[in-house]
């Protein structure tokens, strides 16, 4: 008797030409791959492999640890028919240190939108393609990236600078 | 409404020669009716919004930023402040996010599961009775959100006796439970399932047939199944929109496979197919609470860790060793293995996420949250175009957003 | 204040005092709060204002959201740079007399958020009259802030308008 074969198999095979490498931690499955390639890989995931809900982009930023130094990550679920399967992976892209950009996945999945923004927001990394890319969070005459790691957490500076100049002005 | 800025922002003019206006309107940060800082601005003609434009950030404290500076015990009272509606939920999801990293989900005793999973419960009802009841203070109706205050305060009087606080429970540990639960635990939360149904029926009684209620909510702020997958929405939004998705049930943790209760689902994706997941879902609640208090086995109530979990204060004083660890796990924290895990749990307003990477120290490298509020928010100008002014009250009411989730 | 001989205000009885004493008992047993809640504490504000807590009895009942309506300005929760703009801009609408409470830890001194984007006290950029501690203070807590306010009404004297 044969198993049934192993959905994260079927994946793999089918985005097989995307990945660079994969890794398991925990029994959570990531598949890193190539920055300009990311929006064909996560279309291709989306309408035909069946991820409708992205869950959550974000970016780590490995400063000294790790080369190149960000990270964006994409995480996808899967509800599978009668929304009984639940499958999740997960998606990396390295990106460069000088001038870090990637496509936007907001054509794919327009829940990117807001989450790309943030991303921007904290890390300076551009999306190329946003629809709308401003700063989300921050004020939009902010000058620092704060999640960065060479950021230091109590630096209030640029916060002071930019609620200087609102009270200047009013509120708008 | 107050603290709005009238401005006619364009002007042109129809092929007919009638002056086309198109109003801006400026709602918030301090707005009534905006559940804290949240700013709209609405692009109006006439009385129909055209567009409206969420501005975020009002309430944004670096929480994730400050996390990275410190072990991960001392993280846990910053998550209590994201959704402070239900402080206890982010807590355990926290916890449960750190137990998965270290791997040691297995060993957590059976009391200490049974027991978060009646807190977690006690949290879900005490986020929704917020949210019905200022979703119902917004369009008018005072005296339900009296009545949904009326059983938070009962609420808050369980969550102080277990970890001593009302609103910011910072309650349990990694490994288990703080200290193990008060005698007269069962009989609190018993006489709680008993008062409670009853103004919950009340609350029903009030506003499901109330024609007013009826008339502001049903077909306001329609979101379809496909809109709402596609931006990624999830909590009672999602389930009123038609998608059976719930964390408990898909992904489960803390053992919820061994809980019956069900799914409330409606099709319609309107604040009141909103609110009716709402109300049912209070109701699972206490289902599910009563089989978890059925169940509520004796036993340790934490992990025998040594690695990982503080010794008890008796021995801190009395045994060299003790004290030792116990600074040592203060100061630098428990070691975790490299790597990065996600871990999701169903909060009262939907998935909430931790993704945490570990480089190996007492420290989180990098904590990501997932807010369910900050992805939700994204479907208002979805929801509200077309509509009229008034609507985008009920609209904000019924996504139920909590704003330090939103900006963290 | 006088009261003339006789029955207290019975009969043909009456009282003489002064316009802005009568005025100023007026205004602490009347104050009209405007709810700046911003994060946590402004849960616990609005538990302070329903039914348990009732702050209806110390007279501080009618919240405002109009800061042109109302002279004691509760601000509860974490007030961020961002905010702090629209927290000043809304204070400075306040009527003359006015009062301001900064109700947690955050609004005292930053709470426990001492990161970039948070203001480290209100009192940066505001006049506090009094300040109350706890991570979010318990709504006696709040009542008590009311209270001291009340007394400082009382100790102030009549405003000078």
């Amino acid at each position: 008797m044969t198993s049934p074969p192993d959905p994260v198999d079927q994946i793999r095979e089918r985005i097989s030409g995307y990945i660079l490498s994969e890794s398991t931690f925990r029994g959570e499955i990531s598949f890193a791959v190539g920055v300009e390639s990311i929006v064909e890989c996560c279309s291709l995931l989306k309408n035909t492999l069946g991820f409708t809900y992205l869950v959550d982009v974000t970016v780590v930023d490995y400063l000294t640890v790790k080369f190149p130094r960000y990270e964006v990550v994409y995480l996808l679920h899967r509800f599978g028919e009668n929304y009984e399967e639940n499958l999740r992976i997960r998606l990396k892209v390295a990106l460069e240190q000088d001038g870090p950009a990637i496509d936007s996945v907001t054509p794919v999945w327009s829940g990117a939108n807001w989450l790309e923004r943030e991303a921007y927001d904290m890390f300076g990394i551009t999306f190329r393609g946003h629809p709308d890319p401003r700063r989300i969070l921050m004020p939009e005459d902010y000058d620092q990236f704060p999640l960065r790691k060479d950021f230091d957490v109590r630096d209030r500076e640029s916060s002071k600078r930019s609620f200087e100049r609102a009270l200047d002005e009013g509120l708008e | 409404m107050e603290r709005v800025e009238i401005v006619t922002e364009e002007l042109g003019t129809e092929p007919d020669g009638t002056r086309k206006h198109t109003m801006m309107l400026n709602m918030g940060p301090q707005h009534p009716s905006t559940h804290g800082v949240l700013r709209v601005v609405l692009y109006l003609d006439g009385e129909k919004v055209k567009e409206a434009v969420p501005h975020i950030g009002y309430l944004h404290r670096g929480i994730e930023k400050l996390c990275e500076d410190i072990t991960y015990q001392k993280c846990l009272p910053y998550t209590d402040r994201m959704d402070y509606l239900a402080s206890i939920c982010n807590n355990i999801g926290f916890i449960l996010a750190v137990e998965k990293l270290l791997g040691i989900e297995d060993e957590i005793p059976e009391r200490a599961k049974v027991a978060e999973v009646i807190m977690f419960e006690l949290g879900r009802i005490e986020s929704h009775l917020i949210g019905i009841g200022a979703n119902a203070m917004d369009l008018g109706a005072m005296t339900a959100f009296l009545f949904c205050f009326k059983e938070r305060e009962r609420i808050y009087e369980i969550l102080e006796m277990v970890c001593g606080a009302r609103l910011t429970t910072s309650y349990p540990r990694v490994g288990g439970l703080p200290m193990d639960l008060p005698e007269d635990f069962s009989d609190t939360i018993r006489n709680f399932l008993r008062i409670f149904p009853k103004t919950l029926n009340e609350i029903d009684g009030l506003l499901t047939r109330n024609k007013i209620w009826i008339d502001r909510t049903k077909g306001v702020a329609v979101i379809s199944k496909e809109q709402a997958v596609d931006l990624g929405i999830t909590g009672p939004i999602l389930r009123g929109s038609g998608v059976p998705y719930d964390v408990r049930k898909a992904v489960p943790y803390l053992d919820y496979e061994n809980y019956e209760f069900d799914i409330p689902v409606a099709n319609e994706g309107d604040a009141y197919a909103r609110y009716l997941c709402r109300m049912e879902e209070m109701r699972q609640s206490l289902r599910i609470i009563e089989q978890a208090l059925d169940n509520l086995p004796d036993g340790p109530y934490i992990a025998d860790l040594p690695d990982i979990v503080l010794p008890e204060k008796e021995l801190v004083y009395t045994k060299m060793e003790s004290l030792i660890r116990h600074f040592v796990l203060v100061y630098n924290g428990f070691e975790t293995p490299p790597g990065e895990i996600y871990h999701a749990v169903e909060n009262p307003k939907g998935e909430l996420g931790y993704y945490i990477v570990s480089d190996g120290t007492g420290k989180p490298y990098r904590m990501r949250v997932r807010g369910p509020s900050f992805v939700n928010l994204q479907a208002l100008p979805d929801m509200v175009k077309g509509g009229f002014v008034s609507d985008v009250v009920a609209a904000i009411g019924s996504i139920d957003i909590v704003l330090g989730e939103v900006d963290r | 204040m006088g009261v003339s001989s006789g029955p207290l205000l019975g009969g043909d009885g009456f009282l003489t005092t002064k316009i802005s004493a009568v005025a100023n008992w007026g205004r602490k047993n009347s104050l009209w709060p405007m709810a700046f809640g911003t994060a946590c504490c402004a849960i616990e504000m609005m538990g302070t204002f329903s039914s348990r807590f009732d702050i209806a009895r110390f007279g501080a009942e009618t919240v405002r959201f109009s800061p042109r309506q109302a002279d004691l300005m509760i601000v509860s929760g974490t007030i961020t740079y961002k905010m702090a703009s629209v927290c000043r801009r809304i204070y400075e609408q306040m009527p003359e007399p006015k009062w301001v409470i900064a109700m947690g830890s955050c609004t005292c001194g930053g709470g426990p958020f001492d990161s970039y984007a948070v203001v480290q006290g209100i009192d940066e950029f505001l006049p506090v009259d009094v300040y109350v501690g706890g991570c979010p203070p318990r709504p006696e807590a709040l009542i008590d802030a009311v209270m001291k306010i009340q007394k400082k009404i009382d100790n102030e004297g009549p405003p000078i308008v």
